[in-house]
């Protein structure tokens, strides 16, 4: 019940007229990118980092968590509309939503998404007002070692579970960690990996890079396949649902959330589990299964709750451990150090006001989308209609801006353009984004808790393993890496249980 | 013996292929329907879909016809093209109303088509013109 006082005591903070005027920017600029395939929230809080400094840190971030939940609603519009995901969180709704579309459903699938996300979103901001505390209460007696293990297990979590290929998750993820390296030695000052570059002393700030990634990279990748044949859309007009879509889409809305939530609050982050869960689970479910493949709506309320709870679990390491397990989450890890908030077990007791106002906006935000979205979806699918030179000159001109801001620098930029090079190329080769930026934004850290650890027992290695619970977790990283291996080989003999995995990522 | 349309799913195109077809029917000629995008943007109205060039399709019924449907850099440049390549004795296309700080910022392929077409170009508008923006009445 402290909580839910607590929570109060934040709404009344959150309900005065420019917090909500913040809310409602970032959740109709989470939409806008959401709805536009390839420009994601994550890039979308890169880009705003340097336009919040003149804001405080709560109506930052107030603004981030909107442009967050907004861009996982965002996304299952262009699904539904376009069966072209503008979220990886996305794709399962696609496989029904369009179908439901194609059908002449396509309000009905656009009502359902928007009020499965609201109740998900509502449900998941509730159960983190309620863990996000308790586990933080846990994560203060946590010491340096098992902190370590900790991010270790979330980096390799991230880098072996999601994506087709371990191998290109491990060469992004020591990218990633090894662009983190750069500056100077945090306990010795000796220079690493500056190249002879002074500039390059204090270390690469996360904008450069974030915003080279995801910007630049992205405007390159376009820049190369810039002509392609317009996709049909299929027209839509208000959302509404009947009786029967209610009666078909509360359960799956409710199994999403359960779904969703707890897959985002593990360091293994990411809604592409829960959702693609969500959609099996449902399938199994139906009473007329035949319908699913069809455009059944049950298909588009599961996922599209299951991404909406993620996205608020993910919000539980963020403020308990510090930790984030998303790009966008990252992103807003790092805006809140550059406001000099440490997020982390002492959060809520030394920001307190400042994370029940972010709670409380979370639900505000909520709202907001659903009384924005549903009567403008038709607004959203003319976005799609904007020319591709015109949107990215817009991207990179804030891109430029937003390097240059970080400290007025003329070698940011080009430390900008080299960073975009490399965001083609992760493109080109395939290479998974999340890893690296989490390298980059988590490896700092990791290195500082393992010199903590190792400077207690001057330097000997037992220093990393004389915590209980930093041992459990590197039996569970051992656990992780060999299961898939295992897995196999019993596969090899007896043969088909993920078939109906394999049936879903065909179709 | 070619008659070259430049068509857009709207008013305008289909002002266009009326004309189109009565004048190859007038000439005895074979009916060429042009419809190109950019390409740049994930959905071009203007661009026709595949329901769009079966009506289109049907309703030439009756005249030895083709269409052809691309993506390039520039609009008036792609229908130019097809123009030469076929040889077209006309060129006819749907005009419709712009105001001169519209044309000025986005340029007119009418206009260009007009100036540059090798062949004379016939420019046609639909019957009761409608005061809205071609581009809104079907999303």
């Amino acid at each position: 019940m402290d909580s839910l006082s607590l929570l109060l005591g934040g709404l009344q903070d959150a309900l005065t007229p420019i917090n909500v005027l913040y809310a409602a920017v970032g959740v109709l600029l989470g939409t806008f990118v959401g709805v536009l395939p390839g420009i994601g929230p994550a890039m979308a809080v890169a880009l705003l980092l340097p336009v919040t400094y003149g804001l405080g840190p709560t109506q930052a971030l107030i603004m981030f968590a909107g442009i967050y939940y907004g861009g996982m609603y965002g996304g299952s519009t262009t699904s539904i509309l376009l069966n072209t995901p503008g979220e990886s969180s996305s794709v399962m709704t696609a496989i029904e939503g369009n179908k439901m579309a194609k059908a002449g459903r396509a309000a009905q699938a656009l009502a359902t998404a928007a009020i499965g996300s609201f109740i998900a979103g509502t449900i998941g901001t509730l159960l983190l007002v309620f863990f996000a505390p308790l586990l933080a209460n846990q994560a203060v007696k946590i010491g340096a070692p098992s902190y370590f293990a900790i991010i270790l297990l979330s980096l390799v979590l991230v880098t072996s579970v999601l994506g087709s290929s371990k191998l290109r998750g491990f060469i992004s993820l020591f990218i990633g960690l090894t662009i983190g390296l750069v500056g100077l030695d945090l306990s010795t000052g000796q220079a690493r990996l500056i190249l002879g570059q002074l500039q390059l002393a204090d270390g690469i700030d996360i904008v450069v890079v974030a915003v080279g990634i995801f910007a630049v990279g992205e405007a390159l990748w376009v820049a190369a396949h810039l002509r392609r044949r317009p996709i049909d859309v299929v027209p839509v007009g208000r959302p509404f649902m009947g009786r029967e879509d209610w009666s078909r889409s509360w359960r799956p809305w409710l199994r999403g959330t359960a779904l969703g939530f707890p897959f985002g609050a593990v360091p293994a982050g990411g809604a592409e589990t829960p959702t693609f869960l969500s959609y099996l689970v449902e399938r199994r479910l139906a009473k007329n299964s035949d319908e699913f493949g069809k455009g059944a709506i049950e298909g588009v309320a599961g996922p599209e709750a299951a991404n909406n709870a993620s996205a608020a679990g993910t919000f539980v390491p963020l403020l308990a451990l510090g930790l984030p397990v998303t790009a966008t989450a990252s992103i807003i890890l790092a805006a809140m150090q550059s406001y000099g908030i440490q997020p982390g077990p002492d959060l809520l007791g030394s920001q307190a006001d400042l994370v029940w106002t972010l709670l409380a906006s979370l639900l505000i935000g909520n709202t907001l989308l659903l009384v924005i979205n549903l009567p403008l979806a038709p607004v959203w699918a003319r976005l799609l209609q904007i020319p591709r030179p015109q949107l990215y000159a817009g991207i990179l001109f804030f891109a430029a801006l937003g390097a240059y801001a970080v400290s007025q620098q003329a070698f940011d930029l080009l430390l900008l353009l080299l960073f975009g090079l490399v965001g083609f190329a992760i493109r080109r080769f395939g290479l998974p984004v999340l890893p690296l930026i989490l390298g980059v934004i988590l490896g700092p850290l990791m290195e500082t808790k393992m010199r903590e650890a190792l400077d207690l027992t001057d330097g000997a290695v037992s220093g990393l393993f004389n915590e209980a619970l930093a041992i459990v977790i590197y039996l569970l990283i051992a656990v992780v890496l060999l299961a898939p291996l295992v897995v196999r080989r019993l596969r090899g003999r007896r043969g088909s249980d993920r078939r109906d995995a394999d049936e879903v990522m065909a179709s | 013996m070619t008659v070259v349309v430049g068509y857009v799913p709207n008013q305008y195109g289909e002002a266009a292929i009326d004309a189109g077809v009565q004048e190859a029917r007038r000439r005895g000629a074979r009916l060429v329907v042009v419809n190109t995008s950019r390409g740049d943007a994930l959905v071009d109205p203007r661009f026709a879909s595949r329901s769009a060039l079966d009506a289109l399709d049907s309703r030439l019924a009756g005249v030895e016809h083709e269409v052809r449907q691309s993506v390039g850099a520039d609009v008036a440049d792609q229908v130019l093209d097809v123009v030469r390549d076929v040889d077209a004795e006309l060129l006819v296309i749907g005009l419709r109303q712009r105001t001169p700080v519209g044309k000025m910022l986005m340029g007119s392929v009418a206009q260009r088509l007009l100036m540059e077409a090798p062949c004379p170009v016939l420019a046609v508008k639909p019957a009761r013109m409608a005061a809205t923006h071609p581009g809104r009445d079907l999303r």
